[in-house]
């Protein structure tokens, strides 16, 4: 147990020390691909909140869509700062949460079709930001509106030209999200969550108020998600509905978590290094020779995965790890 | 303590419980018996929250706990355990326990007392402490006693203990008989007792309903209800045919 704290915290300190490297001069790519990895990292561990429970949504493209463009609507037009626009925008995907989560979760919507109504949901976002188009340039995306006068460095407006103010957002926000996994596997909840969704009549005899504690578990991951989608729009300063809404980016959400391992609590990002890197990869291997080829091969790979492994990557070779020394780096926390 | 008053459940066009009636008295063990299907699962279920009465009211301590949420139900002091286990299979046994004792009772204990709460359950009930024991080590017995565990742990003051289960042998029935008696006696907790037979039951309880078609047919103590021609139509009639 010890042991384990120290080498996370060694862990902590070398990503905290790691721009010092000069990373950002030496190899710009793999720092982007690093930030891009922690924060959708956090996303997919967010996801893996309710995931791992069995409340398996499709539609948390939804709140990233959400939280994105309220803030950079907000930007734009209203010359609202991010720090203002996030608490609106999470405000937004808590609301979201709770029209989707409450109905669903008292009338005992789960499995399949808990499933498809927030797929539905993620599609609802996506085509209104499209409809809204006058506003939010449909499908041709929005950029935020660039500080003015022109600064390196606005906190005001969240926008940094220097990457190292993005990794270390991203490290924090990471970490947070971390923490909020360990709070909850640590907490009554976690007993409470997997009685639920096991047999919600048995626990509700119990006294355990099923529906709350799932709204409750909803909520939080919705929240987080929403944040790590305006850190990542910032980061990106372009948004399009389809890489931040519907469909497609919520089952990559999906896919990656369960090919990282959403069972455990770094397996989701193990999930976003590899499908980012892989995405990565077989895009610069094919370049635009075979447009379309890459996102073939990508599915292809995930869905190998996802069969062979069900328990994820980091699921599997933990559990491997365990079989074959027989002590556990037991993941729970 | 608890007064049922009139209530009935049909499914579709079952009467799975038709005009049901019966008081239960603080401190007494009664026992609700009937052949099988003839609704006193049901009944639980209505009285527990589970299921919504087609029909009639449930008085608990006064309140009218009619169509209440199982959670709220149980909150307010009254438990139920289920006739077919429902473990929950991804928790230990200890974990099982301490998750009744935790969220069972309206002002929540500390994790750490839930714990505390929920050992001295497992004990009371004869099954191990361990932390890190799975639920599937459990046979029959075990799991019938892990019901009453987790029951038992959220402190309630009336215990609906639907123990209509073949795969317990005549030893462990007795057991579970003492059990039962037991938990009146050092816990003060009223208990309403289901068996579709009488046998071990007649022994402990001071009072017996009989169920039949979802109909009370006779109500009173042990030792007249087992004289009274109905009853003995309804369980001479099934012996006769069957076990
Ligand atoms: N959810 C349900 N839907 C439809 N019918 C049901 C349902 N639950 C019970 N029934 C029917 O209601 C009747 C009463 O069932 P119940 O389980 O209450 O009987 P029981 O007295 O507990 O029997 P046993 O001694 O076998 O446990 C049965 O005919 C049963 O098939
Ligand atoms: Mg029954």
């Amino acid at each position: 147990m010890r042991k384990r704290s120290l080498l996370s915290l060694l862990g902590i300190v070398l990503l905290a020390l790691l721009p010092l490297s000069n990373i950002e001069t030496h190899e710009p790519y793999a720092y982007h691909i690093l930030i891009l990895v922690l924060l959708w990292g956090s996303i997919y561990t967010a996801w893996s909140l309710m995931g791992k429970y069995g409340f398996v949504s499709l539609g948390h493209g939804a709140f990233l869509g959400v939280a994105v463009y309220t803030v950079t609507l907000l930007w734009n037009y209203l010359h609202l700062t991010p720090w203002l626009g996030m608490p609106i925008a999470l405000g937004l995907c808590v609301v979201l949460a709770v029209l989707i989560g409450y109905p669903c979760f008292r009338l005992r919507v789960v499995g399949h079709y808990f499933a498809l109504v927030t797929l539905a949901l993620g599609e609802v976002v996506r085509l209104t930001i499209i409809a809204a188009r006058d506003y939010t340039g449909g499908s041709l995306g929005i950029t935020p509106a660039r500080v003015q006068p022109p600064t390196p460095v606005s906190w005001y407006a969240l926008q940094f030209a220097d990457r190292d103010y993005f990794y270390f957002l991203a490290l924090a926000l990471w970490l947070l999200t971390l923490g909020v996994w360990r709070w909850v596997s640590r907490s009554m909840s976690d007993s409470a969550l997997n009685a639920i969704s096991e047999d919600e009549v048995a626990a509700a005899s119990l006294g355990i108020h099923v529906t709350g504690e799932k709204l409750r578990i909803t909520l939080i991951s919705a929240v987080m998600t929403g944040l790590g989608g305006i850190l990542f729009a910032q980061y990106n300063m372009y948004l399009n509905p389809e890489t931040l809404a519907g469909v497609g980016v919520s089952l990559e959400i999906v896919f990656a978590a369960i090919a990282g391992g959403m069972y455990v609590a770094l397996g989701p990002t193990v999930g976003a290094l590899l499908t980012i890197s892989l995405r990565e990869y077989l895009r610069v291997l094919f370049g635009t020779q075979f447009i379309g080829a890459a996102n073939t091969i990508y599915g292809i790979l995930l869905i190998i995965f996802i069969i062979f492994m069900p328990q994820g990557i980091l699921g599997t070779l933990l559990a491997w790890w365990r079989r074959r020394f027989g002590t556990a780096p037991q993941p729970q926390a | 303590m608890l007064v049922v008053d009139n209530v009935s459940k049909t499914f579709g066009a079952l009467r799975a419980v038709n005009r049901v009636s019966f008081e239960v008295q603080k401190g007494e063990i009664l026992g609700l018996i009937g052949p099988n299907g003839s609704g006193k699962s049901t009944l639980f279920n209505i009285i527990s929250g589970a299921l919504k009465p087609s029909g009639g009211r449930i008085w608990f301590e006064g309140r009218d706990i009619t169509g209440w949420p199982p959670q709220r139900v149980c909150h307010l002091g009254l438990a139920r355990t289920f006739q077919i286990p429902r473990p929950f299979r991804k928790l230990t046994l200890l974990q099982n326990v301490t998750l009744a004792a935790y969220y069972g009772t309206r002002t929540a204990l500390s994790p750490a007392a839930a714990r505390r709460r929920a050992l001295e359950v497992l004990e009371l009930v004869g099954l191990p402490t361990e932390a890190h024991i799975p639920v599937s080590v459990l046979g029959a017995a075990g799991l019938k006693k892990l019901e009453l565990a987790r029951a038992l742990a959220t402190q309630p003051k009336l215990l609906l203990a639907d123990e209509s289960l073949g795969g317990l042998d005549a030893t462990e029935m007795e057991q579970a008989a003492d059990l039962l008696e037991r938990i009146r006696r050092e816990m003060g907790i009223t208990i309403v007792w289901v068996e579709h037979i009488m046998g071990v039951l007649m022994r402990v309880v001071d009072r017996v309903i009989v169920l039949d078609y979802g109909e009370k047919i006779a109500e009173g103590r042990p030792e007249e209800v087992a004289r009274d021609p109905k009853v003995i139509e309804v369980y001479l009639g099934k012996a006769g045919s069957g076990p």
